[in-house]
């Protein structure tokens, strides 16, 4: 016996249903303040939608925009489950970013785009990663929190780019930014282009959707998620069962910041192409958001990231209905506030399907009272349950 | 006859598992009742029904001949229902006294100093000895308990449940706690003992509820019952406290510890000029109080813990400076003191835990891809041979398992790698006769077979029942290595209080 026989209980709130409610309660909120400026909630969630998706363009922009939420989510994600929190993503983003810009810059214009696009992308995964291991040395061999060796990684990818821009990518007319990368040096695709309308749409969309089946593949089946979970969920066994704790923590932290890198790289030579000095990217941190929402698993980040996607370049079409563009992260910010309070979310659920699994454990001895059958509730399989239940519902009850 | 609390008929199912099956419990007014099973038997889940953390699918209570339902804890609480839990629930950095009314402040401004008189009253009363200003963190485990059982007391209930409360108390603390439960009921408290542990049973109840597998095995009168009755009526069948086993055949020796020195996490030398070998066909018990240099000794050898100076030799070959990888793979098996912390990934399936150590190898992967059919026919295995009780088999979290089931899982890992040494620590703490008396078995097995056992317990009678040879530590010295057969409890006893029984100062 492979699986332990269906038993009978109560259903779960499973993470998908948690992360609806999330969602759900998220849009009711946005409605009721829309609805409180005076405006019609529909017509503010039509222009959202409108906005993101009512063209090849536009849901090419969109899929643009959610590409680094994928790949940052998953990085996120990637870190949690081995038991680390990344917040670096903004930091190893830039990183990412500026390797891939100064090589956009420098490599040869003539070079084939075969040879040319896995270059970047290596580099940038890379120097991602790098600057994610930093953190992950520092916690292995110092113990110094990444909570705080990332932030501070943050700040120092920050002021390297703000330094490195004018040193060697300079747009000489406009001199906070890098000089726009050629089109054939970005990700960006003629194909592509074509048939989204000229949307940021780009191969980075690809690589997130590939990152997301690795990581899916790394965590689930392989010895390396394997040991990289163990110490996530308890470092003193794993150390205990001859797992290398230190190195497993500098592989987890490279491997969430290469992700990350990777977004950099989509981010700045994809999806925009150029770089601008003084400026974090938001994305780095939307991303711990994206994370939560889709319950850490690569399919639920991507579909939490095309979601909050979908809202970022939504968002825009709502000033035409005299809707602030804010109520917009205002649904944001409340469905990363229910997914971070998932617990009261998953209990409401609970509760929800243990009444209504008495009622038909109540139904059900009800029924076989009927038929004098006398075994007990538990001896069922879920089929004659599911059957005596609907037929005893309308039979009188023992009181309980 | 008067009943305090009349539980009738009660049933409580959890998935896969039948927890509590038609259990009845009266208990009378003033007495102190055990309730006696092996872990997992549905003690702790009986008595949170009454506690009002679970609801019973089918039964009845009656609280002092009133039907009643306790929804949750605060119910039982204005029934006058404490329980003072295995693991204490106190605020570490608060005092006595602000953790006793944590919850009972009465208002936005409270009154400590009133609060503190009655506490003391209270602990007079009952002979606790516990100064309400003394900070948490600071006292002994045994005051701590005795803290929550002020708690329960402060909020004036008279039926109290203690939840395995010797599990973490010396011998001392428990002839203690034995008064105090005395004390109690001579006042009238009613009072719940759940146990395993027949020694307390004799020593402080009036009769004892026993029950089995989820089920009602009998009620006993305890001083018309003898130990042996209630072991058998526990575990379902006679129980030999004595452990059977052949004359060893000693063979060559597999582990030899020479002039080892290992540095304790206070950075003091824990284990100084130790040395030591362990043969294949025997155990060799190390006897000694807690925190004699156990531990220390124990992480060198498994590659946890530094090695300050000295060898340990294993099979001939020197592991001092090597990876515990490496150590499991020579063939050491390592049965870890702290089951919950070292030895499971509780949040994980039994069947990721029984290969928790051997993932990597060719079988259970190929080429970094993990076979998980083979993993899952692995664990099951391991589960059917080692009879460990899960709800859902493999696919059950090692945390839902029962602290027995969870040990039982563990020798089962570390017995099916086939180690050529076995160190044991602890291997029977806070487990019931019917799990003890498995794991000796097992433990006795393997040195049949020819493998060698390094066996460390601070009971003695686990000590004398197993080993061929007992090396007594003592301040991280090496005391003396005796046969077993050679020594008596006194001897062994002296020399753990570090006297050498040839009168040699050690």
């Amino acid at each position: 016996m492979r699986k332990s026989a269906g038993t009978l209980e109560a259903r779960k709130a499973s993470p998908l249903l948690v992360s609806l409610s999330a969602v759900f309660l998220g849009i009711i909120a946005g409605s009721i303040f829309i609805i409180f400026i005076g405006k019609n909630p529909f017509d503010g969630f039509e222009k959202i939608l409108f906005g993101a998706l009512s063209s090849r363009r536009r849901i090419g922009n969109t899929l643009g925009m959610s590409t680094q939420l994928i790949l940052i989510g998953l990085s996120v994600a990637f870190a949690f489950k081995t038991g680390l929190f990344n917040i670096g993503a903004s930091g190893q983003m830039l990183v990412g970013g500026i390797t891939g810009s100064i090589l956009a810059y420098y490599l040869p214009m003539d070079m084939p785009r075969v040879v040319y696009l896995p270059i970047i992308i290596i580099a940038a995964a890379a120097a991602g990663g790098f600057w994610g291991f930093i953190s992950g040395l520092l916690k292995a061999k110092f113990n110094v929190h990444e909570v705080v060796s990332t932030i501070m990684l943050n700040w120092i990818a920050y002021w390297m780019v703000y330094d490195f821009i004018p040193r060697f990518i300079i747009d000489p007319t406009i001199s906070v930014k890098s000089k726009p990368i050629p089109l054939e040096h970005t990700l960006r695709a003629e194909w592509l282009r074509n048939i989204t309308g000229f949307s940021t749409l780009n191969y980075g969309f690809f690589i997130a959707i590939a990152m997301a089946v690795i990581v899916w593949f790394i965590l689930k089946k392989t010895t390396l998620g394997f040991s990289l979970k163990s110490v996530g969920s308890n470092r003193f066994c794993a150390e205990y069962a001859g797992i290398n704790v230190s190195g497993s923590i500098m592989v987890s932290m490279a491997i969430a910041g290469a992700l990350s890198g990777l977004a950099g790289l989509t981010y700045y030579c994809g999806y925009s192409e150029i770089m601008e000095m003084g400026k974090m990217p938001n994305e780095g941190f939307d991303g711990i958001a994206v994370a939560l929402l889709g319950n850490c698993s690569p399919l639920g980040v991507f579909f939490s990231a095309i979601f909050f996607g979908i809202l970022k370049m939504g968002r825009g079409s709502l000033a035409a209905t005299g809707i602030p563009t804010e109520i917009a992260d205002t649904i944001i910010a409340t469905v990363i506030y229910f997914t971070a309070t998932n617990v009261l979310l998953s209990a409401f659920w609970n509760e929800r399907f243990r009444q209504s699994f008495e009622k038909k454990e109540e139904a059900a001895s009800a029924a076989m009272k009927a038929n004098g059958d006398a075994r007990s509730i538990s001896e069922l399989s879920r089929k004659e349950f599911e059957s005596l239940s609907k037929a005893g519902r309308h039979l009188p009850k023992e009181g309980r | 006859m008067e009943y305090v609390i009349e539980m009738i008929g009660i049933r409580k199912e959890f998935p896969g598992i039948v927890a509590n099956d038609d259990i009845t419990l009266q208990v009378r007014e003033g007495e102190i009742h055990a309730i006696l099973g092996e872990n997992g038997a549905g003690k702790s889940t009986l008595m949170s029904i009454l506690f009002g953390l679970y609801h019973a699918d089918r039964g009845t209570i009656r609280i002092r001949g009133r039907e009643v339902s306790i929804k949750n804890p605060n119910d039982a609480f204005t029934l006058g229902i404490g329980m003072v839990h295995q693991h204490f629930q106190l605020v570490h950095n608060f005092t006595v006294s602000e953790n006793i009314i944590l919850g009972k402040e009465g208002g936005f401004v409270y009154d400590i100093r009133k609060a503190s008189e009655r506490i003391k009253a209270i602990s007079e009363r009952y002979g606790l000895s516990i100064e309400p200003d003394m900070v948490i963190e600071d006292i002994t485990v045994g005051m701590q308990q005795r803290v929550e059982i002020l708690k329960m007391l402060y909020r004036d209930a008279d039926i109290l449940i203690f939840d395995e409360p010797t599990a973490v108390l010396t011998p001392q603390e428990i002839d203690e706690l034995m008064q105090i439960m005395r004390n109690l009921a001579a006042e009238g408290k009613s009072i719940i003992l759940i146990t395993h542990k027949l020694e307390e049973i004799k020593a402080v109840a009036d009769r004892c509820t026993i029950i089995r597998r989820g089920k009602l095995i009998g009620v006993v009168d305890v001083k018309e019952a003898t130990p042996a009755e209630m072991a058998a009526m526990m575990v379902g069948r006679p129980v030999s406290f004595k452990v059977e086993k052949a004359p060893a055949a000693i063979g060559e020796p597999i582990l030899e510890i020479r002039n080892l020195s290992v540095m304790s996490a206070r950075h003091v030398l824990g284990v100084k000029d130790f040395s030591l070998s362990v043969h294949r066909g025997e155990i060799v018990g190390i006897a000694g109080v807690d925190g004699n240099g156990q531990s220390e000794l124990i992480e060198a050898i498994t590659g946890l813990r530094r090695v300050e100076s000295g060898s340990i030799l294993f099979k001939g070959q020197d592991i001092a400076g090597i990876s515990i990888r490496k150590r499991n793979e020579l063939g050491m098996g390592h049965i870890p003191e702290d089951r919950q912390k070292r030895g499971l990934i509780l949040g994980a399936s039994l069947s990721d835990n029984m290969v928790i150590k051997e993932f990597y190898k060719e079988g259970f992967s190929h080429y970094g891809i993990l076979d998980y059919p083979r993993i899952q026919d692995y664990a099951e295995e391991i589960i059917e041979k080692f009879d460990v009780r899960s709800g859902e088999g493999a696919d059950s979290l090692a945390g839902k398992l029962s602290g027995g089931n969870q040990q039982k899982a563990i020798i089962g890992r570390e017995i099916e790698s086939n180690p050529d040494l076995l160190i044991a620590v602890q291997p029977t703490r806070g487990l019931d006769v019917g799990a003890i008396e498995f794991i000796h078995s097992q433990l006795v097995k393997e040195r049949d077979n020819g493998k060698a056992v390094l066996l460390v317990s601070f009971e003695l009678d686990e000590i004398f029942n197993l080993s061929d040879r007992i090396a007594v530590i003592n301040a991280g010295r090496l005391i003396d290595v005796v046969d077993t057969d050679d020594t008596d409890v006194n001897a062994v006893g002296l020399m753990m209080a570090g006297i050498k029984a040839t009168g040699g100062d050690a």
